[in-house]
């Protein structure tokens, strides 16, 4: 393990020795090979998001542009995966999804229960979400809660390099259709990874910190600025107990339980908007299942009930923050009847 | 730098255990200023950002100096305590403690010097990866057990390192070796043994080998005597019938934590050794592709169907014939092998029982199988 890499790095590996092991892997979405039929290089950009560089000289015919039309491709993908391949579609931002919903949501979602467990759908679709890039609106929205609401589809965050490559390998090896989303902030991020080939269980929540006072339930980019606050707490004699749930379709509930059980005091942090989102999904399930532990209402840290702000300044504000997290674990802790 | 000014004074210092250690934190002492130590005692508890261990004392003497504080970084080697005889003057010692301080303060350097490389042999086309320790000296090659890898050792390699040239491998499937294990038999694994020694190009070597380790070291002995210059057993495999079937199928099959945390505490005596990076690191290991596979294959050498040891090693030291001094070393409290099967290994030079250490002495008690090892090379010669 002693290698290090990126989150971008360790995904483009991930799919890379995926490819490499099983011929019926492929690789689509707006500009993965670089702008098929332009002039200039291909592969110059190996996507907008630079994950997918190198792969189309590598497998040759196996990387392909498609035309930015979302409702299209993501719909070539699942009907590829229907019929014996095992696509990843790359579908830039998160927000655009919409487009293609019917076909995510109403084909894919259900082909396995609609055909009695005879058909599979092993399609990925990787894609790009949340705030912090000045992308405003309509580029930087989570979505996850929206695709972990529907039966039928197994839902992706993973937070660090070592569990992208991870996550993604598993998501590429399973039957039914998986989301995969990578937060734009975490591209960059570095860790260690292995450079052989291993999968991470979907619905395996990883206790990144441990701690007995009070629990965090997080995801994705928020388990980092969760760690930051737990390391600020700490040092005020409060330790926390990070848990990064890694997947939030399946959901491992136990280990949000245990962990609930044991501090009965809980912080939910979620990047997504606050209604019918994964910090309401865990509330519920703590206040339904693990009530008589605890010991102070559930807080939850999210974003607000509005679009992402383009304006820095409030866009700032918008996206919860190491202080934010603290305070709510001071309200839980200080919580008198 | 050496803040040593008089060479009565034995400076304690932070030990390296791992490759990726570079600091560790004291988080208690055993031992008080002015307390009379014996080689092998406990002097403090310290921890790392992978591991638990107990430090012990590297020599006899007193306790004259505590330098390091409970909770701060020292960098690995950094001088921690001095322990020296009455006759060394308070003079000499604050010099010295003073000295150690300021490299405290300092903290880790830049570029940690001396860290072993990863080699590679291929062996049969078999990628096997191993790491060297130590200038001078005979070589001493280590073979880990089943499921463990070359790190097993780190309590022991750079410590030994000071006399001997040691070398740790991962045998196929496990560590960063290929994880083809081929049809799973002692053979393949001792080849393994073989290629390394003649990677590193020694003509003539002292195996240690853990559990199946063990194994694995006496049928490349049971090849080639002429090449061994001594055998050190600890806890082997092939030596009787019992064994915890419930142990080896566990961990061959455990997916999650929770099914790893209680099997990884059964190897050792006390199970708070095994910390939560332990249980990710061995989790982050079977999760590797061929890993599960490998696992499988080699649990059928180890165990037969009804739940006994499959494997017997009689051949093999049969066919050494007392041609190889043969040590071992075995933990009364072993709950994975009993230690009650020390007393079949027939033609043994000597076998040390090292009460209350579990599965893993080599881990639980470091000072004392590294004796125990210098003492079966020093025999040999």
């Amino acid at each position: 393990m002693a290698r290090t890499i990126t989150y971008r790095e360790a995904l483009n590996e991930a799919l890379a020795q995926e490819m490499e092991r099983d011929p019926s892997v492929i690789v689509m979405g707006e500009d993965n090979a670089g702008g098929e039929g332009a002039p200039g290089e291909q592969d110059a950009w190996g996507g907008v998001l630079g994950v997918t560089k190198g792969l189309y000289h590598r497998f040759p015919g196996r990387v392909l542009d498609t035309p930015i039309s979302e409702s299209a491709f993501i719909g070539a993908a699942i009907g590829a995966a229907t019929a014996g391949m095992r696509p990843v579609a790359e579908l830039m931002f998160v927000d655009f999804m919409g487009v293609c919903f019917d076909q995510i949501y109403n084909q894919a979602a259900k082909f396995r229960y609609m055909f009695g467990g005879k058909a599979v759908t092993p399609v990925v679709i990787r894609t790009m979400y949340g705030a912090g890039l000045r992308a405003a609106a309509q580029h930087s929205q989570c979505l996850y809660p929206l695709f972990t609401h529907i039966p039928g589809l197994k839902v992706v965050l993973p937070s660090t390099p070592y569990d992208a490559k991870g996550l993604l390998i598993q998501a590429i090896r399973d039957n039914d259709p998986v989301m995969f989303f990578e937060h734009k902030a975490l591209y960059d991020t570095s860790g260690p990874v292995p450079e052989e080939s291993y999968t991470l269980p979907f619905g395996e929540a990883n206790v990144v910190r441990e701690g007995g006072d009070v629990t965090i339930v997080t995801l994705g980019r928020m388990v980092h600025t969760s760690l930051e606050a737990a390391g600020q707490l700490a040092a005020g004699g409060v330790e926390c107990e990070v848990l990064d749930l890694r997947t939030t379709s399946p959901l491992d509930s136990e280990t949000v339980l245990e962990s609930a059980e044991n501090t009965g005091r809980v912080v939910v942090v979620d990047e997504a908007h606050p209604r019918c989102s994964i910090a309401t999904d865990i509330s519920a399930l703590i206040a339904q299942q693990a009530f008589g532990a605890l010991q102070a209402p559930i807080e939850m840290v999210t974003a607000p009930h509005t679009p992402v702000p383009f304006s820095s300044p409030l866009e700032d504000r918008y996206i919860p923050d190491a202080q934010r997290i603290a305070n709510a674990v001071k309200a839980v802790t200080g919580w008198t009847r | 730098m050496d803040p040593v000014t008089d060479d009565r004074i034995v400076p304690v210092t932070m030990p390296k255990w791992g490759l990726s250690m570079q600091a560790g934190k004291i988080t208690g002492w055993a031992v008080a200023e002015g307390d009379e130590v014996g080689a092998g005692d406990d002097l403090a508890d310290i921890e790392t950002d992978k591991i638990a261990g107990t430090l012990e004392a590297p020599g006899a003497g007193t306790v004259r100096r505590i330098i390091a504080r409970i909770g701060e970084d020292v960098p690995v080697s950094g001088t921690i305590a001095l322990i020296a005889p009455a006759g060394v003057s308070d003079a000499d010692l604050d010099a010295a403690a003073a000295e150690a301080r300021a490299a405290i303060e300092a903290g880790v350097p830049d570029e940690a010097a001396g860290e072993p490389v990863v080699q590679t042999a291929d062996v049969g086309g078999r990628t096997i990866r191993y790491t060297g320790a130590g200038q001078d000296g005979d070589v001493v090659l280590l073979v880990h057990g089943y499921g463990g890898d070359r790190n097993s050792w780190l309590f022991l390699q750079a410590p030994m390192a000071a006399r001997y040239r040691v070398y740790a491998l991962d045998l196929p499937g496990h560590g960063a070796s290929s994880k083809d294990v081929g049809d799973g038999s002692v053979q393949v694994l001792a080849d393994a043994v073989a290629g390394v020694l003649d990677a590193i190009g020694a003509r003539r070597a002292h195996l240690a080998g853990h559990s199946l380790g063990g194994a694995v070291v006496l049928e490349a002995a049971a090849r080639d005597p002429g090449r061994i210059a001594s055998l050190t057993l600890i806890a082997p495999a092939g030596f009787g019938r019992e064994i915890n079937a419930a142990y080896l199928r566990g961990f061959a099959g455990a997916q999650t934590r929770r099914e790893l945390k209680p099997l990884a505490g059964q190897v050792f005596a006390d199970d708070s050794l095994v910390t939560r990076q332990v249980v990710d690191d061995l989790l982050a290991y079977k999760r590797l592709d061929g890993v599960g596979e490998a696992l499988h294959t080699l649990l059928g050498t180890l165990l037969a169907d009804d739940g006994t040891q499959r494997h017997d090693a009689a051949a093999a030291v049969a066919a050494i014939g007392g041609a190889v001094p043969i040590t071992v070393i075995w933990g009364t409290a072993d709950r994975i092998i009993p230690a009650g099967q020390a007393a079949s290994v027939a033609g043994v030079q000597k076998v040390h029982l090292i009460d209350g250490a579990g599965h893993m002495p080599h881990m639980e008690r470091p000072a004392e199988v590294h004796a125990a090892i210098e003492e079966a090379v020093a025999g040999a010669r």
